[in-house]
């Protein structure tokens, strides 16, 4: 259906009614309760999910099907970003214009970055990438400020032309809106003890997640995705055979350019504001992570990978030593410090220290990611090697070290 | 000229940073063909035992000082370290003093015993796992090791300064024959480059002139027949991870009076090191630590005021401008091998 | 090596996940932003007997100890509002010439909740984890932060939502100038002050004929910082040789040290801040600058903005160097002896300048409420407009209606030589007269003419 086949369909379906019902499934515990620190069913956590979702899905298109590790991401995400606040800036405060032109100028910039970078391969790519994309940050960071906004980066402001738009009442800046559709509105449905809030921003975020999926898969499983499977198995007997596999790979590059180009311009649709850090290394090396730690050239594992290391930063992040005292209030007072000093280096200021624990955990006992390792403890250790084939992976040359 | 041959110590000196990082990374990442984003933890687990060391050796006892109060208004409890006692108090402070060079000797053990607990824990299971698994579990591990850092010692840098006799800057361009204090130089920076071409002397003769180091040059470039042999290269690979890590780790003790150590220094350090390294060449050692003088001198040009000038910003990408055109004019960096981490 | 001992456990503050309970009562749907009340008017109004504050430090990254001293600074004004402790500088503030309405009960009768999050200094994050305040925990005011990226970020992201922001850190001009907004409020002072407040001194240390070089970290901050000193020194004589700007992510100062000595110039002025400072100030140091004669004088080296915390990372480097801070624990008013006596007794340190700007920032906006009879937005906005407060640790403060800033004594403060402690860093030379400091509301430098509030958002 939709040109899908039968098992692809079903995973569509799948994500499709995970994404929809989000706003229950991100908030199963009540909120009097206090694992209710557990919800991430609010509207800013949802939106980063998807629109990071959308980030890792891009750069799996490149990573997973061709091999190629762009290590500059960021930058295209960074400059939707810049692009998507200027059409608000200058010409309406609608989302349609700024994602569109989001998409259009993180296209031409990878296309610029990736016809330089693509001229080599291996690490000295991932090199290029990186170098392209530090040089933007660090450009938008000081000498670029008056285009930027430098440090203080750019929100929307009253005195701002919107040639669009009507002049602002009241000297309140006008709300990023679809068609008079406020992304900040949400409902909050109260069914007993539990709050579910749906909000217009991440219902739009979400659809344009679930394009931009569809989209995927149908490139994993065209002849184009073959192509470019063939590019990570073996380019040079590839060459041999007379073929030029740069222009499938430019493509693939440009691609994910513009899935990052995206997300950058939902990203301010959502919340009307870039900054510079956007482009940063870390930035990059994130969507990297988010793809590894999921199950690269899986076609839903980047999704989970994204939306686990946002969820472990925004939730992890906010449980500080009062909230574990709350909890562990019914241990004898001595314990209960010792439980909360303990627990305290891994929650709140430590939760940096978690995140690794994590990634060394998953690496170390689910290869692959949490697909590709969810699989392997579903199905039994035995048919690895065909599933790796199937799923987009070349097999390894000899069998996994231990 | 007085400027330029500034800058050209300035960029000697923070190419020798860049080139020990990059020499011990290039073991590692360039002939092991590890991607170990944790290279730039071990820098500074290397920095922070010079910081402990330091704090060993001034471990205090507490004495109440009556006639000063403290800032509650209580009296002021004055830290007196047990060295003073020992060795009496100017023997005693000396050997606070000297606890950076100290801490060479004392680093070594730490950073050997980091190197093996890391290669044999972790890294061996990963050599013939895909690069991305490899990224994902060493930029964990490091992630894990500068936390931990954070909880003990703080987010603040710490101050660890040089012994007195080498704080401070004397006149080398009266040396060489230029007028008085036209070119001062701090004695530690001359230290470090001294250190760093030790270092680098060193480790090259060591995989030039052994046996050790002829079996390991000879698994690098191929490691299967080297194992046909009956030779056990997988020991020498550890010995290597762990020389590795002790040259990272030495960088990072002498580079402590430079800049106050902090636990995020290795992530600072860390992107640049592996531009250093491809610009370089990939399994090319020689190629590194070129780099990583190119590298560092070119960025003290770029940084001088009359450059910027005439092309403002380019004090803040000239690493990656040049990146940029080595690697396009020169496919496989500097003196880069062929087929090494070219897939 | 010290051994000190932590006082841990202040449980029973918060029970987990009370302060969620916002907006429960409410039946099905009701329309518009997340748990807005209808019957009082502006989002996230408190429900019930507890009102929750949004604490956005900074908990990770490069400021992660300031952060870490922001949040002990809120926890203790939380105690006092709450009428927990010693009470702290609530016994010692005056609100426009008489007593403060706040009595130890909460925020109007409401018991004060918080709840905490990360900014990483990054503005993305600051955002992130203020929404997730806002939306999740029903934070009605966000305050905190350590730089001015954050804060301009965070104080938009309030504006357009329709919370209160108090910032906590941020120095930059843009703050309260170009950037300002109705919703947001600054204790802190800015760049304009410390050029202000630090050119006298300098003219009367080391003379109007003086050059200076400049090195200027390349971002927003620098640049207010670097023109804010330069316009204050050389209308006293001062020349400005060159002023070469340096990438925020420089750790290694040498090459730009280097050259200073051959410019001619005899002072060298650091527009740095936090790990910038700590290493260009050390590499300064190094370079045997302090040592250095110059045109016949001594040369001196000078860091605009000083914070304790960040001067210790420098050690000895410190001793002697010229700065301004906006407040400092030795003080020996009244309100100043009270903080640091509270804060001292709690942690066993004194508090920094962050842990002050914070400490003060939550009292006002108490009180702001408490005096306007409700947490709305704009009630509060014009509670605090045109305030005039004192025994809050500066003398008689302004918070000036045209942009929300305040309006203090400036400390100038001098790396001690013969510090007594591991605290005891700065001592203060001169505190400027708030006279001294003033500037009109559409001065260049805070924007011009253009710069506007808005007006007030309450979030429906």
């Amino acid at each position: 259906m939709f040109g899908l086949k039968g098992s692809d369909f079903a995973l569509f379906l799948v994500v499709a009614v995970l994404t929809l019902a989000a706003p229950f499934i991100l908030n199963p515990f009540p909120e009097t309760s206090s694992l209710a620190q557990f919800n991430g069913g609010y509207p800013d956590l949802m939106q980063r999910f998807v629109i990071f979702g959308i980030f890792a899905i891009g750069f799996n298109i490149l990573f997973g099907l061709t091999g190629y590790l762009s290590f500059g991401h960021a930058a295209f995400l960074g400059v939707g970003s810049y692009a998507a606040i200027w059409m608000m800036k200058l010409l309406t405060m609608n989302v349609i214009p700024a994602i569109i032109m989001s998409v259009i100028i993180a296209g031409l910039f990878s296309l610029v970055v990736g016809w330089i970078s693509l001229r080599r391969s291996g690490i000295y790519f991932s090199i290029l990438t990186l170098a392209f994309a530090q040089m933007s940050y660090a450009l938008a960071y000081s000498v670029l400020t008056p285009i930027t906004g430098g440090e203080t980066g750019l929100q929307p402001k009253l005195n701002d032309p919107r040639i669009l738009d009507a002049a602002p009442e009241g000297g309140r800046i006008p709300q990023a809106n679809l068609f008079g559709l406020d992304m900040g509105e949400s409902r909050v449905w109260n069914v007993g003890d539990w709050a579910f809030t749906f909000n217009a921003g991440y219902y739009v975020a979400a659809v344009v997640m679930l394009v931009a999926f569809y989209l995927s898969i149908r490139i994993f499983r065209s002849p184009f995705g073959m192509m470019l499977r063939a590019v990570k198995s073996n380019q040079q007997r590839m060459n041999y055979t007379g073929l030029n596999s740069k222009p499938y790979t430019l493509a693939a590059f440009v691609i994910s350019g513009m899935y990052a180009g995206l997300a950058g311009g939902l990203l301010v649709a959502m919340d009307t504001q870039v900054g510079p850090e956007r482009m940063f290394w870390t930035a990059s090396g994130e969507v990297v992570l988010m793809t590894i730690l999921g199950g690269v050239g899986t076609l839903i594992g980047p999704v989970l990978g994204a939306g686990f290391i946002k969820y472990m930063e925004n939730i992890l992040s906010k449980i500080n030593t009062t909230v574990l005292e709350g909890w562990f209030a019914f241990l004898p007072d001595g314990a209960a410090d010792a439980v909360v000093a303990v627990l305290g280096l891994f929650v709140g200021k430590g939760w940096h220290l978690t995140l690794g624990l994590i990634f060394m955990i998953v690496v170390i006992f689910l290869p692959g990611g949490l697909v590709e390792g969810g699989r392997r403890m579903f199905r039994g250790r035995d048919r690895t090697a065909t599933r790796k084939v199937k799923s987009g992976q070349t097999p390894p040359t000899s069998k996994p070290a231990e | 000229m007085e400027a330029i041959l500034l800058q050209i110590l300035n960029g000697l000196d923070k190419g020798s940073a860049y080139a020990l990082i990059a020499l011990g990374l290039t073991l590692i990442f360039g002939t092991l063909g590890v991607v170990n984003f944790a290279h730039g933890a071990l820098f500074m687990i290397g920095a922070f035992s010079a910081v402990t060391l330091s704090r060993l050796l001034s471990t205090s006892y507490t004495v109440i000082d009556e006639s000063r109060t403290d800032f509650l208004g209580n009296p002021l409890k004055v830290e007196m370290p047990y060295l003073h006692d020992w060795f009496g108090p100017e023997f005693g402070q000396a050997i606070i003093n000297w606890s950076v060079p100290l801490a060479i000797l004392f680093s070594i053990p730490i950073m050997v015993a980091v190197g093996f607990a890391m290669e044999r824990g972790l890294i061996k299971h990963f050599y013939k796992r895909p690069h991305a698994d490899q990224i994902l579990v060493t930029f964990g591990l490091a992630i894990v090791l500068q936390e931990i850092v954070k909880a003990v010692y703080g987010a603040n840098p710490i101050p660890t300064p040089a012994p007195p006799a080498f704080s401070g800057s004397f006149d080398f361009g009266a040396l060489i024959g230029f007028d008085p204090l036209q070119i001062m130089y701090p004695y530690w920076r001359l230290v470090y480059f001294a250190f760093a071409i030790l270092i680098i002397g060193a480790v090259f003769a060591f995989l030039r002139f052994t046996t050790f180091g002829m079996v390991v040059r000879a698994g690098m470039a191929d490691r299967e027949t080297v194992g046909l042999l009956g030779i056990d290269i997988d020991k020498r690979f550890t010995i290597m991870f762990a020389i590795a890590a002790v040259v990272a780790g030495l960088a990072g003790v002498m580079y402590a009076p430079i800049n106050s150590p902090n636990y995020h220094m290795g992530m600072d350090f860390l992107v640049l090191s592996f531009v250093v390294v491809v610009v370089g060449g990939m399994g090319s050692l020689s190629g590194a630590v070129l780099a990583g003088f190119l590298l560092g001198i070119l960025e003290s040009f770029a940084s001088m005021a009359q450059v910027i000038e005439v092309v403002p910003g380019i004090n803040q990408i000239i690493i990656y401008l040049v990146a940029i055109l080595i690697l396009l004019t020169r496919p496989r960096g500097l003196m880069g091998r062929k087929g090494v981490m070219e897939e | 090596m010290t051994f000190t001992t932590k006082t841990v456990g202040r449980r029973g503050v918060i029970q987990g996940g009370a302060a969620l309970g916002v907006g429960l009562a409410a039946p099905t749907f009701f329309n518009s932003p997340a748990r807005a009340d209808m019957h009082t008017g502006y989002l996230n109004a408190p429900q019930g007997g507890t009102v929750t504050l949004g604490f956005n430090v900074p908990q990770s990254g490069p400021y992660a100890e300031e952060g870490a001293d922001e949040l002990r600074a809120y926890k203790l004004a939380v105690k006092h509002l709450n009428g927990e402790g010693d009470g702290g500088m609530m016994n010692t503030m005056r609100i426009n010439g008489g007593d403060t309405a706040l009595q130890g009960n909460g925020i109007l009768g409401k018991k004060v909740e918080y709840v905490t999050g990360d900014t990483q200094t990054k503005s993305d994050a600051a955002r992130a984890s203020a929404r997730s305040m806002i939306e999740k925990d029903g934070a009605i005011m966000i305050t905190g932060g350590s730089s001015s990226g954050v804060a301009v970020a965070v104080q938009a992201l309030c504006q357009e939502t329709g919370i209160i922001f108090m910032a906590g850190l941020t120095h930059s001009n843009d703050t309260t100038g170009k950037d300002r907004k109705a919703n947001g409020f600054r204790h802190f002072f800015n760049s304009y002050m410390s050029g202000a407040a630090l050119a006298p001194v300098l003219a009367a240390n080391y003379g109007t004929d003086r050059k200076a070089y400049h090195l200027t970290a390349d971002y927003n901050w620098g640049y207010t910082t670097e023109e804010a000193v330069t316009q204050a020194t050389e209308a006293m004589g001062w020349e400005t040789v060159n002023a070469v700007k340096t990438p925020l992510t420089q750790t290694d100062f040498s090459s730009y040290i280097a050259p200073v000595l051959q410019s001619g110039a005899d002072v060298l002025v650091l527009n740095h801040y936090g790990g910038n400072m700590v290493n260009s100030l050390t590499n300064a140091v190094q370079f045997g600058l302090r040592d250095a004669e110059v045109n016949g004088k001594n040369f001196e080296i000078v860091v605009p903005l000083y914070s304790r915390l960040m001067a210790k990372g420098a050690g000895a480097n410190v001793k002697g160097i010229f700065g301004s801070t906006n407040w400092h624990w030795s003080l020996s008013d009244d309100a100043s002896k009270a903080f640091v006596q509270s804060f001292g007794k709690e942690y066993g340190f004194p508090p920094s300048q962050a842990a002050h700007t914070c400490y003060v920032q939550a009292l006002l906006y108490a009180d702001a409420c408490e005096r306007a009879g409700t947490f709305n937005p704009c009630g509060v906005v014009e509670a605090l407009e045109g305030l005039e407060f004192d025994g809050l640790g500066n003398g008689p403060t302004l918070y000036r209606a045209e942009d929300h800033q305040c309006f203090k004594d400036v400390l100038v403060v001098k790396g001690k030589e013969n510090p007594e402690s591991e605290f005891d860093l700065l001592e203060v030379v001169e505190v400027t007269p708030v006279d001294q400091v003033m500037y009109a509301p559409d001065h260049p430098q805070m924007g011009g003419a253009e710069a506007t509030l808005g007006s007030c958002n309450t979030g429906v």
